[in-house]
């Protein structure tokens, strides 16, 4: 049996994502979308692999991969406007992708409770493109957040976040960054919910779901209106807590923090045998303001541990000017730093750029307050930056199908004056120095986006890679337009028959099997033609080599846009099946 | 030991079976009643780049993440990859190496005596153990190189966790198909 069914009371070891499932479970979750991306795709894996278990306890339960982020919320608001409490999970990345809706989602508010969950990815880990900071999404379209630390805290933010939903009818984000999301420790378990079968309704109300003016500047008032009452629950909340038993008025100095740094934090304080007051914060917003306030009233200085850029710090700035205009505050304001090298800057004690550190807090905490380190750190770094150490990125499988589109390529095209346009998945791999395929580099979609805009004003070819669920997420607009506004680049659509990047994960172009309500594979070629490309091969790269160099050749010359469907299965699937 | 936090950071070349090893050990130190805590990183894992894993138990353990200089044992399943490592290495430190070199795409591979030569800087507690090739020969696959390593660990008193709970760790979280070949492997480096 899986852990994540465990009994309740029993602790099991679960990651922080795991953890989220088992929360959802014991909140009675009925509806799960997720589009697969890292840090957060386990909360797809597993719901995908329990979803019949789960079915059996709850016979309303429906999980999907949605085509894309945007969908899946849809999907799932559609669900909890039809009164079901649903889950929606992606990375950070994906946040950006559902904006359009979400912003608007949160004018209108939901009926079932329904929780967004976010991972941030500081670092980059598993995200090429940027090291994004969601909480500032949840200003501009406030959006109460909370972030857990440790797997309990996940677990149990999951059902606070599913009533908090459900009494104020907004949807409420949970947002870890990787080490919170990829760290596993024991969890107490609490009950599975079981619920019986109902009949839920979609009930007309206009009112509430129809956004337009002049209602829509109303319901912007109801959304404040709801947030101030959330503000009054963050007062309230044991997640926002002064973790010291020191009394806060003895104390001149104290630290403010949030999510994964809160651990390094208290493993600091032990270190350096300190005993400073934390205010620990479970909501990011709304802030609980009184909480706060009250923690830095009669400090002298603070100092503010988090990832990213400089969130609380700036909005503990704003309320100290009321609270206490004097007080000092440290953070990362000031000249950015990277790592732990405060040695080298005046005012930054923590970097804005790259995830936290056990030592970069450690230090940090040693120069606020004025303790000596035990251990040189910067003369041991030094010594580490000394040793050379080539660089090992991550690169193509043996016997991955894609080595033979580069091959033909590097083959039959005069790659020197042909532009490259990647994008997310596997094949972004194009850009590691062993193939060198790669110019441009952004999301999901804009290979295509880009390369028409650089058709259009130069004379230049461009090829593009893009994957078959990359494809399905946000290739057909960026493709449908090269069509209709007349561009020509050569489009390679990378058909692996799965998403590969993030784990394995299924996408329409496979279908479903018959035991999953059997579902036909939705053929690419066909949606390219039906977009109007009239330049079109579907091929197999790997068992067509000459067909496929032929192709590139006669596709290159071409004054409208061409593209090839390159299908041959994932190696590592081809492996798994045993062909 | 016993009041001292152990701290220990694997790494090696995605596909080694990284976060395998963590959870039987993350398992085993749970049975113990230790406090526990691992971090790892997913994405990787089958594309052959650099995979660094940690794990930490005893008591009072808040962090995930071990800190810079802060392990008690490095376990290397690659030799270029155990240079990575030296971030978190200490004169106290203790390294474990499996001697396997897996070449870098696009790069010359460092010979085995530069790379201890390097280590040696950092610390003097150094095993190289010929796990790749033992397991390859006895049992037909170098990937039990890890929980042979463990195995080897566990018999030299490197890992302070009990034999029977990494045994039963293995029995719990091992498919049925694969138990055998890992107890086996397990059991190989006490002989």
């Amino acid at each position: 049996m899986e852990e994540i069914f465990e009994k309740a009371g029993k602790k099991v070891i679960l990651l922080g994502n795991e953890a989220i499932c088992r929360g959802a479970l014991e909140a009675g979750v009925d509806f799960v979308s997720t589009y697969p991306g890292t840090p957060a795709s386990e909360i797809g894996n597993v719901f995908y692999r329990i979803q019949k278990e789960v079915k059996k306890l709850n016979p309303n339960f429906h999980f999907e991969f949605s085509t894309n982020e945007k969908v899946a919320m849809e999907a799932a608001a559609g669900a909890s406007f039809s009164g079901f409490r649903a889950l929606c999970a992606m990375k950070h990345f994906g946040l950006n992708v559902v904006s359009d809706f979400l912003l608007t989602l949160m004018y209108s508010g939901v009926k079932g409770g329904m929780v967004i969950f976010v991972a941030d990815d500081p670092s980059g880990w598993s995200s090429a493109q940027s090291e994004q900071n969601t909480r500032f999404y949840a200003q501009m379209g406030h959006i109460p957040l909370i972030e857990p630390t440790t797997p309990q805290d996940c677990k149990d933010f999951v059902k606070l976040a599913f009533d908090l939903s459900e009494k104020f009818q907004i949807p409420v984000m949970i947002r870890t960054t990787t080490r919170a999301s990829h760290q596993s420790a024991p969890v107490k378990l609490g009950v599975i919910q079981r619920s019986a079968f109902k009949v839920q309704k979609f009930i007309k109300d206009p009112h509430q779901f129809s956004t337009m003016p002049p209602r829509v500047l109303e319901m912007k008032k109801e959304l404040l209106e709801k947030i101030e009452k959330i503000k009054e629950i963050s007062e309230k909340s044991n997640i926002n807590f002064v973790n010291s038993k020191t009394q806060i008025v003895n104390s001149k100095t104290g630290i403010i923090t949030s999510g994964i740094s809160h651990l390094y934090v208290t493993e600091a304080l032990k270190e350096l045998n300190l005993n400073l007051p934390v205010l620990k914060l479970g909501f990011i917003y709304p802030l609980s303001e009184k909480k706060i306030k009250n923690f830095i009233k009669n400090l002298k200085k603070v100092l503010v541990v988090e990832e990213l850029e400089p969130y609380l710090e700036r909005e503990i700035k704003i309320l100290s000017k009321d609270a206490n205009p004097k007080l000092k505050i440290y953070g990362k304001e000031g000249q950015p730093i990277e790592g732990g090298r405060i040695w080298k800057e005046r005012k930054a004690i923590l970097p804005q750029i790259g995830e936290l550190k056990p030592e970069y807090v450690l230090m940090a905490i040693a120069r606020f307050s004025g303790k000596k380190l035990k251990f040189n750190f910067k003369r041991h770094l030094e010594k580490f930056e000394k040793v050379k150490i080539p660089p090992r990125p991550p690169i193509f499988c043996p016997g991955c199908p894609y080595w033979f589109i580069f091959s033909a390529i590097k083959k039959v095209v005069d790659v020197k004056n042909v532009i490259f346009g990647g994008e997310i998945g596997c094949y972004m791999m194009a850009g590691h120095p062993v193939v060198n395929l790669q110019d441009y580099l952004y999301c999901m979609g804009s290979a295509n986006g880009v390369a028409h805009g650089i058709s259009k004003s130069t004379k230049q070819k461009v090829i593009t890679f893009i994957g078959d669920s990359s494809f399905f997420h946000a290739g057909i607009p960026a493709l449908i337009n090269t069509v209709f506004n007349k561009s020509n680049p050569l489009i390679i659509i990378f058909e692996n028959q799965t998403t590969a990047m993030t784990g394995h994960q299924p996408h329409p172009g496979i279908g479903k099997k018959p035991e999953e309500n059997g579902v036909e594979s939705l053929k690419i070629e066909e949606i390219v033609r039906a977009c109007g490309v009239k330049n079109l091969k579907v091929i197999d790269q790997v068992t067509q080599q000459k067909a496929f160099q032929d192709t590139l050749k006669e596709f290159l010359e071409k004054d409208e846009v061409s593209v090839i469907v390159a299908r041959h299965i994932c190696a590592l699937l081809e492996k798994k099946h045993g062909k | 030991m016993e009041n001292k936090n152990f701290n220990l950071v694997i790494v090696g070349v995605g596909g080694q079976g990284q976060i395998t090893l963590l959870r039987i050990l993350a398992q085993a130190a749970f049975s113990e009643k230790k406090e526990v805590k691992t971090s790892e990183l997913h994405g990787l894992s089958q594309r052959g780049g650099s995979v660094e894993v940690q794990i930490r138990f005893g008591k009072n353990i808040q962090s995930p993440l071990v800190s810079q200089a802060g392990a008690d044992l490095v376990l290397a399943l690659e030799m270029h990859e155990a240079l990575r490592a030296l971030y978190y290495c200490s004169e106290k430190t203790k390294f474990l190496i499996n001697k396997n070199l897996v070449p870098i795409p696009g790069q010359s591979s460092i010979p085995e005596n530069e790379i201890l030569n390097e280590i040696k800087k950092f610390t003097k507690e150094i095993a190289i153990i010929n796990a790749a090739e033992i397991c390859k020969k006895e049992l037909g696959n170098e990937i039990l190189a890890g929980i042979y390593l463990i195995g080897y660990g566990i018999n030299k008193k490197i890992i302070p966790l009990k034999r029977e709970s990494i045994f039963n760790a293995i029995k719990k979280l091992i498919p049925e198909k694969y138990l055998e070949l890992n107890l086996r492997a397990f059991n190989l480096a006490k002989s």
